[in-house]
């Protein structure tokens, strides 16, 4: 598999929001607008491909048994600390991501790769690995995000653009799961056809 | 790689300490850089919701059972404003932080949203410029409005967010909270300068407090009836 291919297969054939089906808490929850959805995909996007050059880099050092709380100590010790540095050196970032920083943590799609991918592969496969999948995890949010922003409050991107309120329940959680769930459906009929 | 009991405790520990190193050391390095961002943002909310002013101290206070700080503005030995950041309980999702300035004369001056989890485009609009709560206490002295302060719904004139009327209530009750403090801290300051303007301030305070207390015992009562039929 060359290098390009492993940047692409994430946002396609490996996309995790439509594909792989990870990581969904933090999808629907955050996907009230197109740019929290774009904020939580690109500090995801970060944590991944941080996370999994050290656990390419360490995957011989660890034995097999405690090989899952040791990635967990990893991940969140980067959250912490990217957390903390967002704090001290962009707080106007911060206020606006501040409150997905945490739900990273338990993203199980940065789990998922450091088991299926970073502890298997070299640290520089690894780091496009994780390149891939978060372009992916973010494109996808940004797009639920987009279509349940203009369904639900008229807008995209916070530029209004139809007068009034909108189809509130998208904005909700139950808008939230009939977005995703057609999204979906049309991306997977969209990727057959390609087969 | 194989695992014995040595090898798991000897390597899981070592991870642990390494990682905890790390997040010790960034700690230290960003304490100082975030207690600064915090300041600056504090600062920020004050120049924001208060007139102009050179000077200004705090004074921490608990109304009605929740804590609130009250920042007294001055411009030289005149004190212009009174900055106050309130909360409530009562939000459609718990708490919210509202930062409420105050003309020295008791107009609201403007209203600061510094922390809320309400519903994004429901409840969240009370973060807007122009929202119809924020422009219903501009300008306007709390103890002049129609009482007891309620949004329109509940027999007041506070104009609520559309389909977010739980969201609405709850601003009313912090705003509320953040007068009464400001009328503490009046009181306070003018039994020092003269007791007559001091009684005076205090009857204004003092009905405001009780027809606070009135209506969060009708909104207690209304809250579970209208939850399922308001949208927030």
């Amino acid at each position: 598999m060359n290098k390009l291919q492993l940047i692409t297969k994430g946002i396609l054939k490996e996309n995790p929001t439509f594909v792989l089906i990870l990581g969904m808490c933090p999808t629907l929850a955050t996907t009230t607008s197109a740019i929290n959805g774009m904020g939580m995909g690109a500090a995801t996007m970060a944590v991944l491909i941080m996370s999994n050059i050290v656990i390419s880099l360490i995957k011989n050092l660890i034995p097999d048994k405690v090989r899952i709380p040791a990635f967990i100590v990893v991940i969140a010790s980067f959250v912490t600390v990217i957390q903390l540095l967002m704090q001290a050196y962009l707080p106007s970032l911060y206020q606006s991501l501040g409150i997905f920083i945490p739900l990273i943590v338990v993203n199980c799609i940065i789990l998922g790769r450091a088991e299926a991918f970073a502890s298997k592969n070299n640290a520089l496969d690894s780091a496009l690995d994780g390149l891939g999948i978060g372009l992916g995890f973010t494109l996808s949010l940004t797009l639920i995000g987009a279509v349940r922003e203009l369904l639900g409050s008229g807008a995209i991107f916070g530029q209004s653009l139809i007068a009034g309120d909108g189809m509130l329940v998208f904005v909700l959680a139950p808008g939230g799961f009939l977005v995703l769930g057609y999204l979906m459906v049309l991306f997977n009929k969209l990727t057959a056809k390609k087969k | 790689m194989k695992s014995s009991l040595k090898n798991m405790v000897v390597v899981l520990f070592s991870i642990t300490l390494i990682a905890s190193l790390c997040v010790g050391l960034v700690n230290k390095i960003t304490f100082e850089p975030i207690e600064k961002a915090k300041a600056e943002n504090i600062q920020k909310a004050l120049k924001n919701v208060l007139p102009e002013f050179d000077a200004s101290e705090e004074k921490a206070m608990t109304v009605d059972e929740l804590p609130v700080i009250v920042h007294t503005a001055k411009q030289g030995e005149q004190v212009v404003g009174y900055a106050v950041e309130t909360m409530t309980t009562k939000g459609f999702s718990g708490v919210f932080r509202l930062m409420v300035g105050f003309r020295a004369s008791g107009e609201v001056y403007n209203i600061n949203v510094l922390e809320h989890s309400e519903t994004p485009g429901l409840g969240s609009k009370m973060g807007d410029e122009g929202n119809s709560l924020l422009v219903s206490f501009k300008d306007k002295n709390p103890a002049n409005m129609k009482q007891p302060l309620a949004v329109v719904k509940d027999g007041g004139d506070v104009q609520a967010l559309t389909a977010a009327t739980i969201s609405s209530r709850a601003y009313v009750d912090a705003v509320v909270r953040a007068y009464n403090a400001v009328q503490q801290i009046k009181g306070g300051a003018n039994v020092a300068t003269g007791a007559t303007s001091n009684s005076t301030k205090w009857s204004e305070g003092e009905p405001a407090a009780e027809q606070a207390t009135a209506e969060e015992a009708a909104e207690t009562v209304n809250e579970e009836t209208q939850k399922g039929e308001d949208n927030e």
